[in-house]
């Protein structure tokens, strides 16, 4: 059986999506299940019902470009190609993560894949990714810049910042806000002077207004195709708002009982990127077959990677003092 | 050999470091075209092109995070934050992403940046432009701060700045801009962590830090001139690194030991130097650490408010004298 599939995207893009999907939903489900083992401590934000978004930018970024997001990371961080142990690993505090312990869950970086950090402080990220844009330009190399970040920063004055400094430098910048509705416990709408927290103010900074269904992936690979070679072609920054939902609450403290019921069945039920995705692949002929060994195949990833986590020692104490300066150490004074 | 001010030492040091090395670029308000208001950064502009001397929006964040972003590439930049008062505005990328990344991250990122900024009072400007905030850095892990007094320590401590991988808030004296000094040669280095004995001394030490070390100076001449009072004055020049073995070995030396800072009092620098000294020198000392320091009020604006408000000349003259319980004459 061979697909249906001539247009833009491809099956190969498409089975490239549906692959990464899994992996980010797999990973976060894992996690998940590691915090109820009380293997993971601290707090971990999930996205579970985003993953359309990171995914798609993951398939489409190149090796070279740069990707910034924020507490809640672990999507766009896997997007990159980052392992699933060091992910899993470092929520886990184990030497294996990809800070060794020294980041958590919040802070996700790899810088060989591009994953410039994950940002904990509301907006912060937004006026650093602009620095990534500045050096591409100054080198003249022609990295892309992206940087992620919800519907709740778009209310912090950094946001608007480095939106303005973006667009008079013309820096080669995507811009995702992620808005699943609530900025933390509370409905964007109701402490927001818009509807459409990112899009309506893009006009302010010279920019288009992109709305995207951000649980599509097939919709987000386009916009985001479409803005990354903006950026690359030297045409300047965009800002693209993707409609989403987080299916568990703000965080691990959070149940998220501030939101209808009939909302939540609704985006998990019937809109959720993985279920929908999953369906327009057999729309499209796609062999079922091969849908459900790129499944089976991401399980055993996960399920791997959740044992070499699970394996790796804990840090040592020493750790504590290293790598404050540049020459691996901590001291202050001679 | 030239003479050479503060303001003019801070542009040549900067231009400097840009001929030296292509990475280096400069950004900040007012600092291309205008040449800084302080006219510190004056013929940048025109020497390197709107390429690397960037002109900036009124966004401190974004200065700082576009600075942040670069210096993770590998880029060395050297930002501007017009007065050390606005650092309160963009503290959040200082405190908690520049300083805090390397460790985060586990040591993948270096972030080689300096911040220059223009501190301190005397000019008058009250109290959101007059500020001495050494130590809001000094209480960040993470963060190099340095303080130069002269335009020789400009010239030196700005080019290890620039070159050092990890990020430094350089503290400029708003005061000392039109200080002049004999430059014999513009191109030296001074590392980071060494202090600077400005006046040889033996009877007592005075600790100072940029427009204090100036003034501690003075006040050890007047000492010497006229109470033969054998002060020696120690610049520490950066706080982070600390010159901890200069500190010590003047303690040893004078026993006697008086800090001199221009911020207000709590938690200021010398709160912890005096700390250092109890805890490494205590056998050594002949009486309790004292510490000068601003009230700990907000700066006041008028001539004789704020002329009363940062240590003076006198001020060091008249406690020294009471600490080693020497009685003025006339």
């Amino acid at each position: 059986m061979t697909s249906n599939i001539n247009d833009d995207i491809g099956e190969s893009n498409r089975l490239k999506l549906w692959e990464m999907m899994l992996k980010l939903r797999l990973t976060e489900k894992k996690a998940y299940d590691l915090f109820l083992q009380n293997l993971i401590k601290g707090t971990s934000h999930l996205a579970l019902g985003q993953e359309a978004i990171g995914a798609s930018f993951g398939v489409l970024l190149e090796k070279g470009d740069y990707t910034f997001c924020t507490y809640r990371g672990h999507n766009h961080t896997l997007a990159r190609g980052s392992s699933i142990e060091g992910v899993l690993g470092e929520l886990m505090g184990r030497q294996c993560g990809l800070m060794s312990g020294k980041g958590g869950s919040m802070h996700l970086t790899d810088i060989d894949k591009g994953v410039m950090g994950s940002y904990a402080i509301i907006g912060a990220h937004i006026p650093i990714a602009n620095g990534t844009a500045l050096a591409a330009q100054y080198n003249k190399t022609k990295a892309v810049t992206v940087c992620f970040f919800g519907d709740g920063t778009t209310n912090i004055g950094a946001f608007h910042e480095a939106l303005n400094m973006a667009q008079i430098w013309k820096l080669p910048i995507v811009f995702v806000c992620e808005n699943n509705l609530y900025m933390e416990y509370t409905a964007i709408a109701d402490v927001t002077a818009v509807e459409h927290p990112a899009a309506d103010r893009a006009s302010a900074y010279g920019m288009e207004k992109i709305i995207v269904d951000g649980n599509d992936a097939d919709a987000m690979f386009r916009v985001a195709q479409k803005a990354i070679n903006m950026a690359r072609d030297g045409d300047g920054p965009s800002l693209i708002e993707a409609k989403t939902y987080r299916h568990s609450g703000h965080s691990r403290a959070d149940p998220g009982k501030y939101r209808p019921d009939e909302e939540v069945k609704e985006w998990v039920e019937n809109r959720d990127p993985i279920k929908t995705y999953r369906q327009r692949l057999k729309d499209f002929n796609v062999d079922e077959n091969t849908i459900n060994l790129i499944e089976e195949d991401m399980i055993k990833q996960v399920e791997a990677a959740t044992e070499i986590a699970k394996a790796s020692p804990i840090p040592t104490i020493d750790a504590i003092y290293t790598d404050v300066w540049a020459d691996g150490g901590s001291e202050w004074h001679n | 050999m030239a003479q050479l001010t503060y303001r003019e030492s801070v542009s040549l040091a900067i231009a400097q470091s840009m001929r030296k090395d292509p990475k280096v670029f400069f950004m900040g308000e007012d600092v291309g075209a205008a040449g800084g208001v302080f006219k510190a950064t004056v013929g940048l502009l025109d020497e390197f092109g709107p390429e690397r001397v960037k002109d900036c929006p009124i966004s401190e964040q974004a200065i700082l995070g576009a600075a942040m972003g670069a210096a993770m590439t590998g880029l060395k930049p050297i930002a501007e934050i017009m007065f050390a008062d606005f650092l309160a505005v963009c503290w959040d990328i200082i405190a908690n992403q520049i300083a805090k990344t390397r460790y985060m991250s586990d040591g993948q990122i270096n972030i080689p940046l300096v911040i220059r900024t223009a501190n301190g009072g005397g000019s008058k400007f009250g109290a959101q432009h007059s500020q001495s905030l050494e130590n809001w850095s000094m209480a960040i892990p993470g963060l190099k701060v340095v303080a130069p007094s002269s335009p020789i320590d400009v010239l030196g401590l700005m080019a290890s700045s620039v070159q050092d991988p990890d990020p430094v808030i350089f503290y400029e004296h708003k005061s000392l801009y039109a200080m002049k000094e004999e430059v014999e040669n513009t191109d030296i280095i001074i590392p980071l962590g060494q202090a600077n004995i400005m006046h040889e001394g033996s009877d007592i030490v005075l600790i100072g830090l940029g427009l204090m070390a100036q003034r501690a100076k003075k006040a050890a001449v007047i000492l010497k001139e006229q109470f033969n009072v054998s002060a020696s004055v120690l610049d520490l020049r950066t706080l982070v690194p600390l010159d901890l073995q200069s500190i010590k070995r003047e303690v040893l030396k004078c026993g006697h030991v008086i800090t001199v800072e221009e911020n207000p009092r709590l938690c200021g620098w010398g709160a912890e130097i005096s700390s250092l000294i109890t805890e490494y020198c205590f056998d050594q000392l002949k009486g309790p650490v004292t510490r000068i320091t601003t009230p700990h009020i907000p700066l006041p604006s008028a001539d004789i408010l704020e002329d009363n408000t940062i240590p003076s000349v006198d001020l060091i003259v008249e406690t020294t004298l009471t600490k080693l319980e020497i009685k003025k004459e006339k």
